[in-house]
């Protein structure tokens, strides 16, 4: 049998992967026209183009996939003509094709108003990877920039602009609210502030009379007399389906536009099926790409002899809006006559919910989230499924209140097993189950046997749910093991390994563990046993058990080298200091920069040469900075009330006995921290690990701050506290991190996961509500007073020093493949590659 | 007939100069190599000292281990990770594999074999 689809899209590809996997080879001859020049592309993530992913990592599947299939692909080549009666089609390029079935996915175009002016350079539209690339081109030299249409297209295009640095963009909307067709007035208002607040301008109830310019856009006329002069504008105004081909053979299609189909998605040609947004079923166009997956499942399946129908499709949609949730499921709009509605509004937090329940109150019927969607798969599976509500509806909304926290699990076992939990790929709660009971224990696991989240992935934090909770429910104990070797987390390790005293890596291992260990499991044992016991890392052979760095005691850095950086306690260093540091550098010549974290990195040092460098470091009173650990980094401070004339106390003095009294302390990831000496916060102590800032009465401790990828504000843990009692909470504070983190986890993603947040911290830390804090602190005090400085300890040990050389075999020489170039009468790594 | 490569033994250093589970980098005339001593194993293996990766002269400061009992080492620079028996990489993306050397210990020395 002969297949000819029409049309390279999503939905057209998906129904190539659709036929292909059920059928036999063989069976099907498969041939498909494309327009586009590309092989068929995610277009529902498009704006990430903006976001630096590229073509390449947009297309569905490569040119070898659909040779594997023996599909034939057209490219750059649409159909011009369908003949019904000869069942044959030709391409604008002259190739005719028979087919015995014909499956048109021609998609959608986008609609452009009839607005005078809409011809004129810097007018675009956004649908393909093309547009894309004309806007950026265009945007270089644009400021000001605009979208018509404020629906969920539209407010990607202007997602698309912000990316391409229009700062200054406007968004116009015919109607009076935002996404008309998903959100309420009162979420649209809610969107709308937090939208602002990110720099869009939004102008509702407004429309364009006339583009302005002559050949460029320079600015948009109004029909309320007002103008808005623009320097390029996107036209995102809704969408148009691609129905002329079907017109052109006869096919009937709709007044406003769609090739009617059934319920089988035939056209009135029983050998032509329309699917996707080209098709109009049952008064419709379904603009979403579930659907028309659900549309290619249908025709795939009735093809091989099924008998399958589509009978309709919900809406229900969830997105993140320029990091915005935004989400509306069911029906989003009932009236009074048909239920009842219960709203939280957060105008603080900019959170919007609504929820629309049957008037006897048992069903839920649909609602609207903005701000936090993070409920929205269980509240449109309570829908869909017809899940009785629990006695409260609110609590769908509000949360159970005053009980535990996540009732996450629960919900889900609610759900009856025919319930969709992937609706991109209809694969159902059972589906997921049984995929998990056969063994499929991992997320990548089950997308490879189910398809469940490949598509728009809005369903995987569900499935991940599901898969922890079918492992439970067959009595698997789900956690988080380091690795092969230890079926332990950190957690669980670090107080085996305190109980049973254990100080070696190989004991460890032998008394614990399996195997020979790996990578990802000696840097956590090893910080494990510094963090316990405190003693020389490179001792007792657990040297090879560290992390190169901690191995040599250095950075390693581009090319092989090494950098040095010694500790200078709150940033205060005396000029003798500061002249040795510049005669080492000189004499090994080494390249140096500050940190920012108020100390002097010295680069480009060979491994050989870091024991001298460190002797003469050390002679003149500098210890390790351990820049190179998991550890404490520095305490940055400001100038303080010794200098400054708004200082309430003086930061640095408080720094320096904070870094003293943790230095060397080794932790699950690096710590750094800062003290500020009032309010106006110049050492920046809220983006630390932990931060003190100076108030009239004494000190305020912040904890859980981080700068780097995901920067992360610093949480008020307690306030006007003395030095003693601030450094108290900061002994427990950090005890109780290196106890229980998990390995690699800053400060603050291990609160971002710990159940009760902050609150359960400063239980912990300032109330004692475990009981441990005295336990905390003595521990702490034992690992202050065992430090020492290592590196003190390695040059004056021969059996470690012996081990800082290139070669073994030819210790006095170094790497001759290191090699460095000038650079602002510095130095830098020669780049080779 | 049979022809068989032939293998130019050289010495590379004693035992002890070799951190246990841990490894050195090695110089024959204008090659670094990378020369492990898998302890916990007892065996010795020996790989190019250039991370394929990178280009950089690192693996011999890698560290060692298993991966379903396949000996393996990581590069500091980035972790990618290489079979210490065959060379190929482990990291499942295709940054090259490693040329592998015999290695055999008599009287606590250590001799690195080079096919010639």
């Amino acid at each position: 049998m002969k297949i000819v689809v029409i049309g390279n899209g999503m939905v057209g590809y998906k129904f190539c992967e659709k036929l292909t996997a059920k059928a036999q080879s063989g069976q099907f001859e498969i041939v498909v026209f494309g327009e586009e020049t590309r092989p068929a592309y995610d277009r529902v993530h498009l704006s990430e183009y903006f976001a630096g992913k590229t073509a390449e990592d947009l297309t569905m599947a490569g040119l070898d996939w659909y040779a594997d299939r023996n599909i034939k692909l057209y490219l750059g080549d649409p159909i011009s003509y369908i003949d019904r009666e000869q069942k044959t089609v030709r391409s604008h390029h002259g190739i005719t094709e028979s087919y015995d079935y014909l499956v048109l996915a021609t998609g959608s175009a986008a609609f452009v108003p009839p607005i005078p002016g809409v011809e004129k350079e810097g007018v675009f539209i956004y649908r393909t990877i093309e547009d894309l690339e004309l806007m950026t081109a265009y945007a270089k030299k644009a400021k000001t920039g605009a979208v018509i249409g404020g629906g969920l297209l539209g407010l990607e295009a202007a997602k698309a602009m912000i990316d391409l640095g229009v700062t200054n963009t406007h968004v116009i909307e015919f109607a009076p609210r935002l996404m008309p067709r998903q959100i309420d007035e009162a979420g649209s208002n809610i969107l709308k502030a937090k939208l602002e607040a990110l720099g869009l301008s939004i102008h509702t109830s407004k429309n364009t009379s006339e583009i302005l310019g002559d050949q460029f856009i320079n600015g948009m006329q109004f029909s309320d007399d007002t103008r808005l002069d623009v320097d390029m504008l996107v036209i995102s105004a809704g969408i148009k389906p691609r129905d002329e081909l079907a017109k052109l053979a006869g096919l009937e299609t709709g007044h406003r536009g769609g090739i009617v189909v059934n319920d089988k998605l035939a056209t009135g040609d029983p050998f032509i099926f329309a699917i996707g947004e080209c098709a109009l079923h049952g008064g419709m166009i379904y603009g979403l790409v579930a659907p028309g997956y659900e549309m290619a499942e249908v025709v795939a399946a009735n093809l091989m002899g099924g008998d399958k129908s589509f009978t309709g499709f919900d809406m229900s949609t969830k997105l993140k809006l320029i990091g915005v949730d935004v989400a509306s499921f069911g029906d989003p709009f009932v009236s009074h006559t048909e239920g009842r509605t219960i709203v939280l509004e957060d105008s603080m937090k900019g959170v919007y919910k609504r929820i629309n329940i049957s008037t006897d109150g048992k069903y839920l019927l649909g609602g609207v989230l903005v701000g936090d969607a993070d409920a929205y798969n269980m509240l449109l599976q309570t829908t869909k499924n017809k899940v009785v509500l629990p006695p409260n509806p609110e609590d769908v909304i509000l949360g159970a209140r005053g009980g535990s926290g996540s009732e996450g699990g629960a919900g889900i076992t609610s759900l009856p097993d025919d319930a969709l939990i992937c609706s991109c790929e209809s694969v159902s709660k059972g589906d997921i189950c049984k995929a998990v009971c056969d063994g499929n224990e991992t997320m990548d696991a089950i997308k490879k046997c189910t398809k469940a989240g490949t598509g728009c992935g809005g369903c995987v934090p569900m499935v991940k749910d599901l898969i922890n909770h079918t492992l439970k429910s067959q009595g698997k104990y789900v956690r988080n093991v380091i690795c092969e070797h230890f079926n332990y987390s950190r957690q669980e390790l670090y107080d085996l390994v305190k109980v049973h005293k254990l100080m070696t890596f190989d004991e460890v291992l032998n008394k614990l563990g399996t195997g020979d260990g790996c990578e990802l499991c000696k840097p956590p044992v090893a910080s494990i046993l510094a963090s316990l016991w405190n003693e020389m890392i490179l001792a007792k052979g657990n040297d090879t058990a560290q992390d190169s760095n901690d191995r040599f005691l250095a950075n390693i850095q581009k090319g092989g080298t090494y950098s040095v950086v010694p500790r200078i306690p709150g940033g205060e260093i005396t000029p003798e200091k500061l002249i040795v540091i510049g005669e080492v550098a000189k004499k090994y010549n080494l390249y140096t920069k500050i940190t920012g974290g108020q100390r002097i990195d010295l680069f480009g040092a060979h491994v050989s040469d870091l024991p001298a460098i460190w002797s003469e470091l050390i002679a003149a009173g500098f210890e390790s900075g351990h820049a190179y650990g998991k550890a404490l980094r520095t305490v940055k401070s400001c100038v303080g009330s010794t200098w400054c004339r708004f200082g309430l106390h003086d930061s640095v003095s408080f720094a320096i006995q904070i870094e003293e009294r943790y230095r060397g302390l080794r932790a699950p990831h690096k710590l750094k921290s800062a003290v500020s000496g009032c309010i106006r916060e110049c050492a920046e102590a809220q983006s630390k690990d932990f931060g003190i800032i100076a108030t009239e009465k004494g000190w305020n401790l912040y904890v859980c701050g981080n700068g780097g990828s995901k920067p992360q504000h610093a949480l008020l843990l307690a306030t006007d506290l003395d030095s003693e009692t601030c450094i108290k909470f900061i002994d427990r504070f950090l005890m109780f991190y290196i106890k229980t983190a998990d390995p690699l986890t800053r400060t603050a993603t291990w609160l971002n996961k710990m159940e009760g947040g902050i609150d359960y911290l400063r239980n912990v830390v300032v109330n004692d509500s475990l009981g441990i804090a005295e336990q905390l602190e003595a521990e702490m005090q034992l690992l202050v007073d065992n430090y020492k400085c290592e590196w003190k300890e390695a040059v004056e040990n021969p059996e470690i020093r012996k081990r800082f050389s290139h070669f073994v075999n030819a210790p006095e020489e170094k790497d001759p493949s290191i090699t460095f170039e000038p650079m602002r009468e510095q130095k830098k790594a020669k780049e080779w590659k | 007939m049979i022809q068989e490569n032939v293998i130019t033994w050289f010495l590379a250093c004693r035992t002890t100069d070799v951190p246990e589970n841990g490894g050195v980098c090695v110089k024959y005339h204008d090659e670094q190599i990378a020369l492990f001593n898998f302890s916990r194993r007892g065996e010795w293996y020996a790989t190019q000292n250039m991370c394929p990766h990178r280009m950089q002269m690192a693996l011999s400061r890698g560290m060692i281990g298993a991966q379903n009992n396949e000996p393996k080492v990581a590069c500091p620079f980035h972790k990618k990770t290489f079979s210490l028996t065959t060379g190929k990489c482990l990291s499942g993306d295709d940054c090259g594999d490693l040329k592998t050397y015999p290695v055999k210990v008599e009287n606590d020395l250590v001799y690195i074999g080079i096919e010639e």
